[in-house]
């Protein structure tokens, strides 16, 4: 089963789709500046491979949500696991990976612990931002700065270059204000205006976060106060990529030269937007939630507006 | 003999009743006033009643009852849950007469107030 959901958003079926697999992660290829992505598990894992041995690659994985055992998925320790365990069968190596937050639930040391030790098994440098999940300590995010927030500024955000790629982590999920959604704040913002300065408009830029750039669900807080004033300062670049998480679901949108992805979570699945009564953790058949794991393909092609999306289950239930 | 002793019973309560019911006043007096406590309970991303008018004085207890951690935060910082899991709960007593607005400090978008009467 194949859903080319070609030059438009995701439908209601594809959707419905995506959101009732887990414990996956994201392959970004990045060749000549055009990111593709697509699905780690299974008999998928050679092509990713190849896809990557052509050209620069590095993986996203989102929200594992280290500590949750509610009945959506009682191990996501174990679907974590699992997908670090894909990431080590992959045949070439990635250069590197990024976690789009909530690698926590609860930001307890152990649950930090935890997924420091599962995720460093895949032995790849991680480039991490936060969820609001793993703000929640008793010091309001001293707890994630302690481990991750080396060479970061603020409340953890930071810019680095690779394979001839500009990438940007944001941190969106800090000092959120009542009756408001995610928030970048000014302080952000000025830095961002100055690390893009001087930066020739042919340098692909990928940009990470916890919640979408992209206002997806204003009532439940699916999108970002102020990313406006971020997109503003990335506009005249020829490539950008926006990764994100925090929906668990996939999402894709192309604005002008900008692409908007969400990844699935490595935990458990959330409704989408409005078809349930809340975000909260959706419960689907145990025996659903492998069975339904698939192939995702994003590609980007320079020069063409057009945006591919490929959803391919591995198994029919 | 049952109804002579059913009336003496009666007759022993009239005449202690008044003292009974002094001991008992007194007795609830020395303790501290105090309301009854009242509960917002948290389900599917909200806070309910959304609003709720107590007494001041009234403890109020803030109930998780989603699978997600949520927090109880004071619009002017009057009050400050850590993350509440799944049935965790935080109690404040309002002991001041005012409206206070508050929201959950992971989901925004989730905001309740508390009318405190004198």
């Amino acid at each position: 089963m194949s859903n080319d959901n070609t030059n438009k958003g995701i439908d209601r079926r594809g959707a419905l789709e995506c959101m009732l697999w887990a414990g996956t992660g994201v392959l970004w290829t990045l060749n000549g500046g055009v990111p593709k992505s697509s699905q780690l598990l299974g008999i998928e894992t050679a092509q990713a491979a190849e896809k990557a041995a052509a050209g620069f690659s590095f993986l996203q994985i989102s929200d594992s949500h280290v500590g949750f055992n509610k009945p959506a998925n009682p191990d996501a320790l174990g679907t974590l696991k699992e997908a670090i365990g894909k990431v080590n069968g992959l045949l070439a190596k990635p250069a590197f990976m990024i976690h789009t937050g909530d690698i926590t639930h609860l930001s307890k040391p152990g649950q930090f612990d935890d997924a420091e030790k599962v995720i460093g098994e895949a032995k790849l440098d991680v480039h991490y931002v936060p969820g609001e999940h793993d703000l929640i300590d008793e010091n309001n995010g001293k707890a994630y700065l302690d481990r991750f927030g080396k060479n970061t500024k603020g409340s953890g955000w930071y810019s680095f270059d690779a394979g001839g790629a500009h990438f940007i982590g944001l941190v969106n999920v800090a000092n959120l204000k009542a009756g408001g959604m995610g928030s970048l704040g000014d302080e952000q913002l000025a830095w961002l205006a100055d690390d893009l300065k001087g930066k020739p408009t042919s340098t692909p830029v990928v940009v990470f976060a916890h919640i979408p750039l992209w206002t997806i669900s204003a009532d439940w807080g699916w999108g970002t106060e102020d990313s406006a004033r971020a997109l503003a300062l990335l506009k005249r670049f020829g490539s950008v990529t926006v990764l994100n998480g925090h929906i668990h679901q996939l999402m894709q949108k192309v604005e002008g030269n900008v692409t908007f992805h969400t990844a699935m979570s490595t935990a458990f699945p959330q409704p989408a937007p409005g078809t349930a009564a809340s975000p909260g953790p959706m419960l689907v058949p145990a025996e659903k939630l492998r069975t339904l794991l698939g192939l995702t393909s994003v590609e980007v092609r320079r020069g063409k507006r057009a945006l591919a999306i490929t959803d391919s289950p591995l198994a029919v239930s | 003999m049952r109804n002579l002793t059913k009336r003496h019973r009666s007759r022993v309560w009239r005449r202690y009743r008044a003292l009974f019911i002094a001991a008992a006043l007194a007795a609830v007096s020395t303790l501290p006033v105090r309301a009854a406590d009242m509960e917002v309970t948290i389900d599917n991303f909200a806070f309910t009643p959304k609003e709720l008018t107590a007494k001041a004085g009234t403890t109020i207890v803030f109930r998780n009852r989603d699978d997600i951690p949520h927090s109880v935060v004071g619009s002017k910082g009057e009050f400050h849950s850590k993350a509440l899991d799944t049935d965790e709960s935080f109690s404040f007593t309002f002991a001041k007469a005012g409206s206070y607005a508050y929201s959950c400090g992971l989901h925004p978008r989730m905001q309740g107030r508390i009318v405190v009467t004198p």
